[in-house]
């Protein structure tokens, strides 16, 4: 079964859609509201500001399509923007909306610790789910962002503390999401893109 | 859980190959980027940057093309850069397959490149090398690997480059560079007290108590070498197996 990666117009979307064929997933490249009516499965990768991200899937028309994969149960996963962007808002882009699939907005990291929050970091697992499936408690992931969902508004599967506990891995019924980068988080990051591809086959 | 120290092996090319300079002989061939790429990544580096040390136009399409290869080989992060003057250059070298772009001449003739990097491409994907020589009291950037001085006071410009919109000081004592005699763990604690962002250790890394040092007296994120990982001499894995031992907090793959 295919997966489709969205496409916003920027991100760097191959090494996702490496990853996920290497682990023997087909892909296809979401740049077209018809690409996500037939998905069985989205990955929705994003770097960079929220608000060229959301505007980039307004401008493609894809905010509908994705909320109507949503609503229908299709599995979705969220990478680093990704995941922010399924929010209602973004202290990063004040009065821009996001998806809102997930209620509560981001926050910028505080101003006592580095930020961005670049380099590799572990995980506190709050609830067993799928994402973490076989992967080690002190695993580590590779983190890139200034901004972050608080865990305690998020449904958090995994928290990550810098300068708050933020969510670092979010799965609620067919909306999963991570803040790391798995396609950049060496044997750990791949296991993650097991777990999703095994759970949406 | 903490936020690990990363090592970062630094690669640079001419005509798609890893080179080294050597003092009077020019550049000795290091071998193939992607093959040196793959080795790293199984050896548990945390991120590879790879600048571009080839003066022509030609060399600079091959370094796009050897960036092609080198991102197929990895799932960690790739930094790359060297010559970058434009946003488009910028780009390109994104498009190839780095996570990150660094900037270095350019950005202190032109400082609005780091704005408009990071307004494109987020701070995370920017990040500012510096190339500091120690001058009395003070540090100061220089310019072209080195050669030229600036005059510019290099705590003021990690300043300036931050709040422009630098995710990361790739920060470069050239009088340590090359001696083998430890990092500058006086300037790189001077300049990781002056930004909020990550810093970067470079220039000079022989032993693995320099590393120890760069994190503890220097306060660096991560620390990056050349030559003392291509040779083989010292192993990524050994190296952080060293540090973990004392308390350093580092990714060991398993």
């Amino acid at each position: 079964m295919r997966i489709s990666i969205v496409d916003y117009g920027a991100g760097n979307l191959p090494s996702v859609e490496r990853a996920l064929n290497k682990l023997g997933a087909e892909t296809q490249l979401a740049t077209e509201a018809g690409h996500i009516s037939s998905a069985k499965a989205i990955v929705l990768p994003g770097v960079g500001h929220f608000s060229a991200f959301v505007n980039g899937l307004r401008e493609r028309n894809l905010v509908a399509p994705l909320r109507a994969a949503f609503d229908a149960g299709v599995p979705i996963l969220g990478i680093c923007l990704g995941l922010q962007a399924m929010f209602e808002a973004s202290e990063e882009a004040p009065g821009e909306p996001g998806l809102g699939f997930l209620r509560g907005d981001v926050r910028a990291l505080p101003t006592n610790v580095k930020s961005p929050h670049i380099g590799w970091n572990q995980l506190r697992r709050v609830q067993n789910g799928t994402l973490l499936r076989g992967v080690a408690d002190d695993a580590y992931f590779y983190f890139a962002h200034s901004f972050a969902a608080p865990a305690e508004t998020a449904p958090t599967a995994a928290a990550c503390d810098h300068g708050m506990a933020f969510a670092a891995v979010i799965e609620q019924r067919n909306l999963l999401a991570v803040q790391f980068h798995p396609e950049k988080s060496g044997e750990a990051g791949a296991q993650v893109l097991r777990n999703f591809v095994e759970a949406v086959q | 859980m903490t936020l690990a120290r990363r090592i970062i092996p630094c690669l640079d090319v001419d005509a798609g190959r890893v080179v080294k300079g050597v003092e009077f002989e020019g550049l000795r061939d290091m071998g193939d980027p992607a093959e040196l790429a793959a080795r790293y990544n199984r050896e548990g580096a945390d991120e590879l940057v790879f600048l571009d040390i080839s003066a022509t136009h030609q060399g600079r399409e091959t370094f796009l093309e050897t960036i092609r290869r080198v991102a197929r080989e990895l799932n960690i992060p790739l930094t790359a850069g060297g010559g970058i003057r434009s946003m488009e250059q910028g780009r390109a070298v994104l498009r190839a397959g780095a996570d990150k772009v660094t900037v270095n001449t350019a950005a202190i003739k032109r400082p609005e490149l780091i704005s408009e990097l990071a307004q494109q491409f987020g701070a995370q994907a920017v990040v500012l090398s510096i190339d500091v020589k120690r001058n009395g009291a003070g540090w100061e950037a220089y310019t072209r690997g080195g050669r030229d001085a600036t005059g510019i006071d290099a705590e003021k410009w990690a300043r300036e480059a931050v709040s422009r919109g630098a995710g990361e000081i790739l920060l470069t004592s050239i009088d340590r560079d090359g001696t083998c005699t430890g990092f500058d763990c006086e300037l790189t604690s001077t300049i990781a007290a002056a930004v909020s962002v990550p810093v970067i250790a470079s220039g000079g890394a022989s032993t693995f108590d320099d590393f120890r040092d760069v994190f503890e007296k220097g306060r660096a994120d991560a620390a990056l070498a050349a030559s003392i990982f291509h040779q083989e001499t010292r192993s990524i894995a050994a190296l952080k197996q060293y540090l973990k031992e004392r308390h350093i907090p580092v990714r060991l793959s398993k």
